[in-house]
């Protein structure tokens, strides 16, 4: 710095450049460590696809926690009794935001609590089809030869009947309630599960670290579990989001064909549309409503789930 | 551990082998294919303290000798028949968890990319102790301050941080000296390093080799090099199998190989080093034809089709069996019966260079 009073050119740049060659080689304070989950979670953050996607979910989960609050009326009372007639149902007005169905309960207060049903299903048959999928995949993919033969010949078999038909056999054949439903829908939820673990634990299985690990005498159960499942586990979660949708719509759709809970005090969007049918000439609003509940909510998931697979994807890693 | 080992009787080359491979040979079988045999008989030992390469372009054989040796090759479509003996145990069809407890703890193995021999979801520190409690009797306060300074003995900086870090927070040579770490965590007696410097730009090659000395120098621990690059080669073993097709066509100690070269692929692979001293725009001389070129051993000579040397007798089965491995001047042996019978000079003495 022989001449103080005029920068000279190049200074500014000169300065930087040893600004970053003091800083080379250290790590910054606080970021020892970045684990996936981390800077999967940090990609997700900025993705404004998976923040629309969370904040619906969220909305809708917490409609579902705090329906007795939220709910402005009772959703079994039944009102404006007088006012309905064989071709007209009272819309929305004083005190009905969204007007009331055929036997006049609260629409709004209705799909407030259908919330709760719906979201307990699709997540209970959820967790089960991924606990249950998850194990035979383990299985299969940990152990290979008869056993991978075994397991995955009942899965094909699985997931060869149409999951809606395997659904309604197994309502059917348990009897009709809501655990039932929720056993029913996880059935179908299975073979994907165990299928997309198995396959993707195969590929880790012979990978290079796996093989190093072999290599300094690391036991076989802790390299499964240690390394291969902790390697296979994305897409399975992005599938978990994903079949997180699709349950909501299996039991809406069971609910609808009138094999889903028949305890009438609980209120289901699949229900609601199926009994909105006979109407739908005259207030259609009755089937537009849940028909929209249903579809926005299995599109948070789908969009939460999405931007999962790309936070995920080690290709879009920084 | 429970594998009673005979004693090796120190870090005193030439002594005792700590691994003697005899008439190894792998062969892949699939069903509705001919067998394809990746190790053909090969034979050789490695003593305490010593460092011997094994040399060969791919698909030679290497990488499938050492897998071999480990014990690390899939049951299912591979024979491995001969045998290797480490420290006197029989390694060819020993149990699974004799092998295993082996590993790791009495030999163990640097991969040729660091960053797909790191698990990237584990931090470096659980995959380092990992091997410590898998094979010392330590639990994991004491596993992680010996991972601290096995980490630091590679020359890792700051390693109780690295500890914490992921794979892929770390250079490629960071990489490389954790995965040394890792294999060396146990004091192994022997290391089998298959290219660990392959993945790694120069700079960080000669540090690494550096370290891989230094490590084995220090300790007495018996180190196979895996590699085709001469360089390391040169700077590194004390004696030099180079490989072919399969089979080993000649050994000798470093300074004779490079001196004189007798095999005539020797001699081709060492007039195809580059050289800073030769003149601008003078060409490579390479051996011509590719590996694919190979006959099977039983016709003759597997590299006679690419060699200059070659005559009639080199194509065809002459005595009844394949061209063997005989002795060649003291602590030399040699494939060939058209051996180079001059030492190369630099600029294309190699008939093979000079030919195209």
């Amino acid at each position: 710095m022989s001449a103080p009073t005029r920068p000279r050119p190049g200074d500014a740049r000169r300065t930087r450049i040893d600004e970053l060659a003091a800083r080379a080689g250290q790590v910054p304070e606080g970021e020892g460590g970045v684990s996936l989950t981390k800077s999967a979670f940090r990609r997700l953050r900025r993705n404004p696809v998976a923040i629309l996607g969370a904040v619906i979910v969220v909305v809708f989960l917490v409609v579902a926690a705090f329906a007795p609050f939220l709910a402005p009326r009772d959703p079994l009372a039944q009102t404006l009794l007088s006012e309905i007639r064989p071709n007209s149902i009272p819309g929305a007005q004083e005190g009905f935001p969204l007007g009331v169905d055929n036997l006049g309960r609260d629409l709004l207060s209705r799909l407030v609590y259908g919330s709760r049903q719906s979201l307990l299903i699709g997540v209970v048959s959820t967790v089960l089809g991924v606990i249950v999928g998850m194990a035979l995949g383990v299985l299969a993919g940990a152990f290979g030869g008869w056993v991978d033969t075994v397991v995955m010949r009942f899965v094909d078999i699985l997931l060869s009947i149409p999951s809606l038909l395997m659904a309604i056999s197994i309502s059917v054949l348990l009897g009709q309630n809501q655990y039932a439903l929720m056993i029913a829908i996880a059935v179908t939820q299975i073979p994907v599960f165990a299928r997309l673990l198995r396959g993707s634990m195969l590929v880790q299985r012979s990978s290079d670290y796996a093989l190093a690990a072999r290599a300094l005498g690391v036991r076989k159960s802790r390299i499964v579990f240690g390394h291969v499942l902790p390697n296979s586990l994305s897409p399975v979660i992005v599938q978990t989001t994903l079949s997180l949708a699709t349950a909501i719509i299996e039991a809406a759709a069971l609910s609808f064909l009138g094999l889903g809970d028949p305890d009438l005090a609980r209120p289901e969007w699949g229900a609601m549309l199926a009994n909105a049918q006979a109407f739908l000439s005259i207030r259609p609003e009755l089937a537009v409503y849940p028909a929209l509940c249903i579809i926005v909510v299995a599109l948070g998931f789908t969009l939460l789930g999405e931007s999962l697979r790309e936070a995920l994807d080690p290709k879009f890693r920084r | 551990m429970s594998i009673e080992a005979v004693p090796t009787g120190g870090a005193d080359p030439g002594q005792s082998s700590v691994l003697e491979v005899e008439e190894l040979a792998v062969t892949f079988t699939r069903r509705g294919e001919a067998a394809t045999r990746a190790v053909d008989g090969v034979s050789f030992a490695v003593a305490a303290g010593e460092t011997i390469g094994l040399v060969g372009e791919s698909g030679c054989g290497k990488s499938v000798t050492s897998l071999a040796i480990m014990g690390l090759l899939p049951r299912r479509g591979v024979q491995v028949s001969g045998s290797v003996r480490f420290g006197g145990t029989e390694l060819v069809g020993a149990a699974d968890r004799t092998l295993r407890e082996l590993r790791g703890a009495d030999m163990a193995m640097v991969f040729q990319d660091p960053l797909s021999s790191l698990n990237p979801t584990v931090p470096i520190g659980t995959q380092v102790t990992e091997v410590l409690v898998e094979h010392e009797d330590l639990n994991r306060k004491q596993a992680t301050a010996e991972a601290i300074d096995l980490l630091d003995r590679v020359g890792i900086p700051d390693p109780a941080r690295r500890l914490k870090e992921y794979p892929h927070q770390l250079s490629g040579g960071m990489r490389q000296r954790a995965l040394i770490a890792m294999a060396l965590a146990c004091s192994p007696r022997l290391l089998i390093a298959d290219e660990p410097t392959t993945a790694l730009d120069v700079t960080i090659q000669a540090q690494i080799l550096e370290l891989l000395r230094e490590l084995v120098q220090g300790s007495g621990t018996a180190l196979v090099m895996i590699t085709h690059d001469l360089g390391v080669v040169a700077g590194l073993c004390d004696r030099v199998h180079v490989m072919y097709a399969g089979k080993i066509i000649e050994s000798a100690d470093r300074h004779d190989l490079f001196a004189r070269p007798r095999q005539p692929y020797t001699g081709g692979l060492l007039a195809s080093v580059p050289r800073l001293d030769a003149g601008r725009g003078t060409p490579l001389t390479p051996i011509r034809g590719s590996a694919r070129d190979a006959i099977p051993w039983a016709e003759g000579c597997a590299f006679a089709p690419r060699c200059d040397n070659a005559q009639d007798d080199c194509l065809t089965e002459v005595s009844g069996s394949t061209v063997p491995l005989e002795y060649d001047g003291p602590g030399r042996e040699l494939r060939c019966r058209h051996p180079l019978t001059h030492p190369p000079v630099a600029s294309g003495a190699t008939a093979s260079g000079a030919a195209r």
